[in-house]
């Protein structure tokens, strides 16, 4: 089995899964309850954030806990909107943000709100210049991803906070739900306010999500009810799925530092052998891309039948983004790009983990090379 | 020391054939279940018989099954979601004081947005009046949401009334069922219910996980934003091996439901009868034949909650003073408040015992000796 969807989710890592089970049958309790064993269960919640917040250089009382990243992106987009609304009504983001924004953006908009989508360019990423001139008296937020989930584009979030230091009132939301423990990101040094992450994204477990919310900004809350989470965030914890979701975030930070060359050698050893097979178009940008996403096009052929084609022989990759893989919709980031249609509708994307390995990719590309000939054949 | 845990209504150990159900859908069956690819169909396959299993539980149709993040999550979306798809038909919405807080805060925070509530009072008992719910009834209301059983007390609100009250009016009608799911026996299309809220960590499913069941004919506004998952009523990566939990403890406690029922109602009966015997004085709050079988609420006269609590505590026995969400603030439970006025004694020396998964009538009577030296001692007598 090559497994190349990462970007969809990640396989958990095994110490996780014991992590979660323990935690899940020893220490049950409700962090909330008074006994001791709800203290147990608050006691292991508090060192989780804390030690997030150390993985992740901030203070614990920056750290939230959600459901997962679409509850984070919604909660910090939703929540700073309604919050600042007297202020002004104006949102920036970009043409190419995932669902989780995109969407909950759109919904401002039937509220009242007026927002900007930035264009990208041809490589995909937007540009300073740009985003200046969007900049109104009143914009009250600016969110744009840290990596594409489709072609890997890493966009310039420490010159875009460095543009805003002059804009104190605006509030920065980055979603780094694709970058974590693969495009090192300072949330000071970024001047980031707010910080979107998803367990299950870094070999963590479903169901599990952070929002990094720097002291001083607040946000209207989007789930109401005990008042767990500094008030922010109601529902009883997950606390194993939190737990585990701290151990993976350690292991993948650990393997950052120990493979993050040798997930660059496979990218790059990939890029060398898609480019070599005629029918593919590249379209993941050579510089400022993730190190674990490779996207490319068909030249028209249909990307599905390709994805099905090579799972036949166990290879697993996706057309798009999952949670939209099942409209056969042409790619919203490449159509952004500029892409025409035809190469917008046969993309397909790899995205690596640490775990990936070069000696997968001739078994790989060999099974490529074979479907897209049968895909010419059926075409013809 | 043994440690005897009673405050299920608080969370529940997962049971043991949950976590064998869970681990294989995060080692193996690990896909996201919108990838088109076998990995991807594998978690969607499970899905959907999970999704299937919970309909049945509650006589629903698959499709009307929202899976959350937990029912807190399944409040908020159906209080903000019916409220807010629908407040061109009127801003009324009708609730109780003993509700949860994820419904009551909630409802605070609908008020904000322009949306009227009324919150009916109960009785000593716990219980709402029908008269009361009746007047209160409007052509303008939109939502009503009165909770199945509260996490307190235990008491039992009158849904199949309700439900029949509602069945000719344009209200929509949701009960947090988070604590009688899996013990009370519940068809949404008998009882009337449009939408209805549970949590799989109260019936020994794993945390994060939930549901909303919301009729076909429910319009709903989502909360969450994003990918099409469920129906795009809730966006999100799905929690597939939450999701199989959760069903597998709803199998579970489907095939159990009676035997447990009656088992802890004989908990009840046996800790009252030796705080009886052994002549302390106690009240139980809430309406012993109306009530969740799982929960017994006790007031310990001349006691205080905290130190009873701190004493359990240090006998080896877990309680609490009211829902775990607000155990940790030292406001007096609004729940009793509601009940007894601000004024009596009794909201700060009552006592929630909660039954569950591992609980042997050998801990109940030993919880109850122990109870009755902790309120001898505290009483001195």
């Amino acid at each position: 089995m090559i497994y190349l969807d990462n970007s969809a989710t990640t396989k958990p890592f095994p110490e996780v899964i014991d992590s979660f089970v323990t935690v899940a049958t020893k220490y049950f309790g409700n962090p909330s309850s008074l006994h001791e064993l709800g203290r147990q269960a608050e006691r292991l919640l508090q060192q989780s954030r804390e030690q997030i917040a150390r993985l992740l250089h901030v203070k614990p009382n920056e750290i939230i806990f959600t459901s997962g990243g679409t509850e984070a992106n919604n909660m910090a987009i939703k929540g700073i909107a309604l919050q600042y609304k007297n202020r002004g009504k104006h949102i920036i983001t970009t043409a190419i943000e995932h669902p989780s924004v995109s969407e909950p953006c759109k919904q401002l908009e039937e509220l009242g709100f007026d927002v900007s989508y930035l264009p990208v360019n041809e490589k995909g990423f937007i540009t300073i210049d740009d985003l200046m001139k969007t900049i109104r008296d009143d914009t009250i937020l600016v969110s744009v991803m840290h990596v594409n989930n489709e072609v890997g584009s890493i966009q310039p979030i420490k010159e875009i906070g460095q543009l805003l230091k002059n804009y104190p009132k605006i509030v920065f939301h980055v979603d780094n739900v694709q970058g974590v423990s693969k495009v090192p990101l300072h949330l000071y040094e970024g001047r980031v306010d707010l910080c979107t992450m998803s367990a299950h994204k870094f070999h963590g477990l479903r169901g599990a999500g952070i929002l990094y919310i720097r002291e001083g900004i607040k946000l209207s809350p989007l789930l109401a009810g005990g008042e767990q989470e500094m008030k922010v965030r109601s529902g009883t914890e997950n606390v194993a799925a939190i737990v585990a979701m701290t151990k993976a975030l350690r292991m993948s930070l650990e393997m950052y530092e120990e493979k993050i060359h040798h997930l660059m050698k496979v990218k790059e050893a990939w890029i060398e052998q898609l480019s070599a097979i005629p029918d593919i178009q590249l379209n993941t940008p050579i510089d400022h891309s993730a190190p674990h996403i490779i996207n490319f096009s068909l030249n028209g052929l249909k990307s599905e039948v390709f994805v099905h084609e090579l799972a036949k022989h166990n290879i697993f990759v996706s057309t798009t983004s999952a949670c939209s893989s099942k409209k056969k919709a042409p790619s919203k980031t490449l159509i952004a790009m500029g892409a025409e249609p035809k190469r917008a509708e046969s993309a397909v994307r790899i995205s690596l983990s640490f775990k990936n390995t070069i000696e997968e990719i001739p078994i790989a590309i060999d099974v490529m090379k074979n479907a897209i000939k049968k895909l010419q054949e059926v075409t013809r | 020391m043994e440690r005897i845990y009673l405050d299920h209504a608080a969370t529940s150990p997962m049971h043991p054939d949950v976590v064998e159900t869970m681990v294989p859908f995060m080692t193996e069956i690990f896909g996201n279940p919108s990838s088109i690819h076998f990995f991807g169909r594998q978690s969607r396959h499970a899905i959907d018989v999970a999704r299937e299993t919970v309909a049945k539980s509650i006589g629903a149709k698959e499709n009307e099954i929202i899976f959350t993040s937990g029912g807190t999550e399944a409040d908020n979306l159906a209080l903000v979601g019916v409220a807010m798809a629908n407040r061109q038909k009127g801003k009324h919405i009708i609730t109780t004081a003993i509700e949860h807080h994820a419904v009551l805060h909630t409802c605070h925070y609908l008020e904000k947005q322009g949306f009227e509530v009324t919150y009916l009072p109960v009785d000593e008992r716990g219980k709402i009046s029908l008269e009361d719910f009746q007047r209160a009834l409007r052509d303008d209301t939109i939502l009503v949401s009165i909770m199945f059983g509260n996490n307190e007390v235990g008491v039992l609100q009158p849904i199949k009334e309700i439900g029949q009250m509602l069945k000719e009016h344009q209200a929509f009608f949701h009960t947090d069922a988070v604590q009688a799911y899996g013990l009370i026996p519940i068809d949404v299309n008998e009882l009337h219910i449009d939408l209805l809220s549970v949590s799989a960590h109260k019936i020994n499913g794993p945390k994060g996980v939930g549901f909303l069941y919301a009729r076909e004919t429910v319009k709903l506004i989502p909360r969450l934003y994003g990918g099409e998952q469920e129906r795009k009523r809730r966006a999100g990566t799905e929690n597939v091996a939450g999701i199989v939990g959760m069903a597998k403890a709803v199998e579970i406690a489907r095939q159990t439901m009676n035997e447990k029922a009656s088992m802890y109602r004989s908990f009840k009966e046996k800790m009252l009868g030796i705080f009886e015997q052994e002549g302390i004085p106690y009240i139980v709050n809430g309406d012993e034949n109306n009530s969740l079988p799982h929960v017994l609420n006790v007031a310990f006269p001349g006691t205080n909650v905290e130190s009873m609590l701190v004493n359990l505590d240090l006998a080896g026995i877990a309680a609490s003073s009211g829902s775990a969400c607000t155990a940790g603030s030292i406001d007096p439970s609004h729940v009793l408040v509601a009940m007894f006025g601000k004024e009596s004694e009794r909201i700060r020396s009552s006592v929630r015992f909660s039954f569950g998964l591992g609980n042997t009538e050998e801990q109940i009577e030993k919880a109850a000796y122990e109870t009755v030296k902790i309120v001898r001692r505290l009483t001195n007598k």
